[in-house]
């Protein structure tokens, strides 16, 4: 409105509108945005009050035990089973939820049916459903008594209260994961390379191998590590379905708790690190991953 | 939703029966892995008659734990909103130094296990931490108290609010907020004219996610509660106790008002994806 009513009044108008841009281009220069230092401050300061001040007493910790507490507290055969038992359990669960994703996906992306958009509201469920809730009711469905268990402890297997458990608890929580990382891909990749496939006489499947797969696979890896690294730590719907014996089904966060409960701080500290490091490192090769593609493709 | 010409021989879709065949696969796999453990929520809930589903939530332990998860929200929800707002605004619209190791450090808790981030807060504030000789002679609980449980909900929603709104107020860029500027308005006056008419819908959309999050929280607040009854849980930790108790349908009630909680969280993100797309970030545009 102001910019119109000076125009209007200003007998020369190009003259004007000039002077606006060149005010505009000074202006610019030295970003007339309000709040750079309020936000910054405050910003920084909640960052650092509420996420890295926690992180650094961990640190701090981790740091200062010595070596011979690090070797107690890792020799330890019960720590040992139970890194075990999460790094097998969250790879296993990562690589089911990553292939389920693929399938999920591409029927969400591709076709066309009844209930679709239902399928896809229900993909987010594990993101909004607190993990006890999910836990006690997997429990509930999948053990021996369940409704569930019961069809499979007909023919001896078990899933509640041992290993398939834990996988299974896993593969909710990181299904999410999978499906929304690779669905904008497979959205923008549209059918012209298909189209390109088909008319040079690839069939269905080798279409799908040599051109599909090649293009899904950055988001493919970027979701199985999401839902690796959250495996790794997740804690509330494995406690309920897993038994929780020592040495057998024991998850690495649950024994934080254990040893919390002991005050062997040390002890908790330390799988806390291991688990911390391993979280940090699967998320990095995320961040990794799209140069190590970029270098072998023909992209940009 | 371009529905493309259906050719009964179509070199470019799979043939009909395979179609159905995966169709039918993944909606299984949604129904055991997704909508079974609804279902039997509610059918559990209730399966003792609405009665039953009522008596277990109004004992004064199930109320007292409704109420913590109520307060912790109307806690975290707005200190998440406001400092996600400025935090974003940051990230957005000014460019300087260790801006990119800003940006990382925010996505921290994610890579963070919640019993771990409940250890920190141990570390911090429990007996062998180190604020616990000033927290004493101040006489401040911080563990096993209501404040730890805040601190640990903060912890774990930290990135909800932010990670939706710097994408989007990238796309947005700044011009009109430049604009604005320019034609002389006040900061106030900018941000409430013209940024938050622009970002509402995607904070609104991080603020469910968030709120989400808050109220479901397990693992973190587990930790540094002390599942004190009637003071320290949470409605989360309330239905660990009863089901350890074997009191499966209490347990389960309460479980379903967090259920229901959820679903309309979905409801709600369904309905803003599809009525305010355009104002979200790139990544939640769908069709």
């Amino acid at each position: 409105m102001a910019v119109s009513s000076i125009a209007s009044t200003n007998p020369d108008r190009r003259m004007t509108m000039t002077a606006l841009t060149q005010s505009a281009a000074r202006v610019r220069g030295r970003n007339p945005l309000p709040g750079f230092g309020l936000s910054l401050g405050l910003g920084m300061t909640w960052l650092g009050v509420v996420v890295l001040l926690p992180l650094a007493a961990l640190a701090v910790r981790a740091a200062g035990m010595g070596a011979h507490a690090w070797l107690r507290a890792i020799n330890d055969a019960r720590v040992q089973a139970a890194l075990k038992l999460s790094f097998s359990t969250a790879f296993c669960a990562a690589v089911v939820a990553s292939l389920v994703g693929v399938l999920i996906t591409w029927v969400i992306v591709r076709y066309r049916f009844p209930g679709r958009r239902l399928l896809d509201a229900l993909v987010d469920l594990p993101f909004a459903l607190p993990t006890a809730v999910a836990g006690i009711a997997l429990t509930a469905i999948y053990a021996p008594t369940g409704w569930v268990g019961k069809l499979l402890a007909a023919y001896g297997i078990k899933i509640a209260y041992a290993t398939p458990g834990i996988v299974l608890a896993l593969v909710f929580i990181g299904l999410p994961f999978a499906v929304r990382t690779l669905q904008p891909v497979l959205e923008a990749l549209g059918r012209e390379p298909e189209e390109a496939a088909a008319s040079l006489g690839a069939n269905r499947v080798t279409t799908f191998r040599r051109v599909i797969v090649p293009e899904l696979l950055p988001a493919w890896l970027t979701g199985f590590s999401l839902a690796f690294a959250r495996g790794l730590g997740e804690y509330g719907s494995v406690i309920f379905i897993a038994g929780n014996l020592p040495y057998k089904t024991e998850i690495a966060p649950l024994l934080i708790t254990i040893r919390l409960e002991e005050y062997d701080y040390n002890g908790a500290v330390a799988i806390a690190a291991l688990l911390l490091v391993a979280s940090f490192v699967s998320l990095l090769v995320i961040n990794l991953l799209p140069l190590l593609f970029q270098r072998g493709g023909s992209h940009e | 939703m371009s529905e493309g010409p259906r050719f009964s021989n179509d070199p470019l879709r799979e043939p009909g029966w395979l179609r159905w065949l995966l169709i039918l696969t993944a909606a299984a796999a949604i129904g055991l892995l997704v909508l079974l453990p609804l279902v039997m929520v509610l059918g559990a809930a209730f399966g003792k008659g609405f009665h039953a589903w009522w008596q277990a939530l109004l004992t004064p332990d199930a109320r007292s734990a409704l109420a913590l998860t109520l307060f912790t929200a109307a806690i975290v929800i707005p200190v998440n909103a406001v400092f996600g707002v400025l935090a974003a605004w940051v990230l957005t619209r000014f460019s300087f130094r260790g801006k990119r190791v800003l940006l990382a450090l925010i996505d921290l808790p994610f890579a963070v296990s919640p019993v771990v981030a409940g250890l920190c807060l141990v570390l911090l504030f429990g007996s062998a931490g180190w604020f616990h000789a000033w927290l004493q002679a101040h006489e401040i609980k911080v563990l096993f108290a209501r404040p730890g449980i805040v601190l640990a909900t903060l912890f774990v929603t930290f990135p909800f609010v932010v990670r939706e709104l710097v994408p989007l107020m990238q796309q947005q860029g700044a011009d009109e907020e430049l604009a604005a500027r320019s034609l002389g308005a006040s900061a106030w006056t900018m941000f409430l004219r013209v940024t938050l008419p622009k970002i509402k819908w995607g904070l609104l959309y991080g603020v469910l996610l968030c709120a989400a999050r808050a109220m479901g929280e397990f693992g973190a607040v587990s930790v540094v509660s002390g599942h004190i009854r009637g003071m320290t849980n949470t409605l989360p930790l309330h239905i660990e106790i009863l089901y350890n108790e074997f009191d499966a349908t209490a347990a389960f009630a309460a479980a379903s008002l967090l259920a229901g909680l959820s679903l309309l969280t979905l409801v709600l993100k369904v309905w803003l994806e599809a009525r305010h797309g355009d104002a979200l970030a790139q990544s939640h545009r769908r069709h």
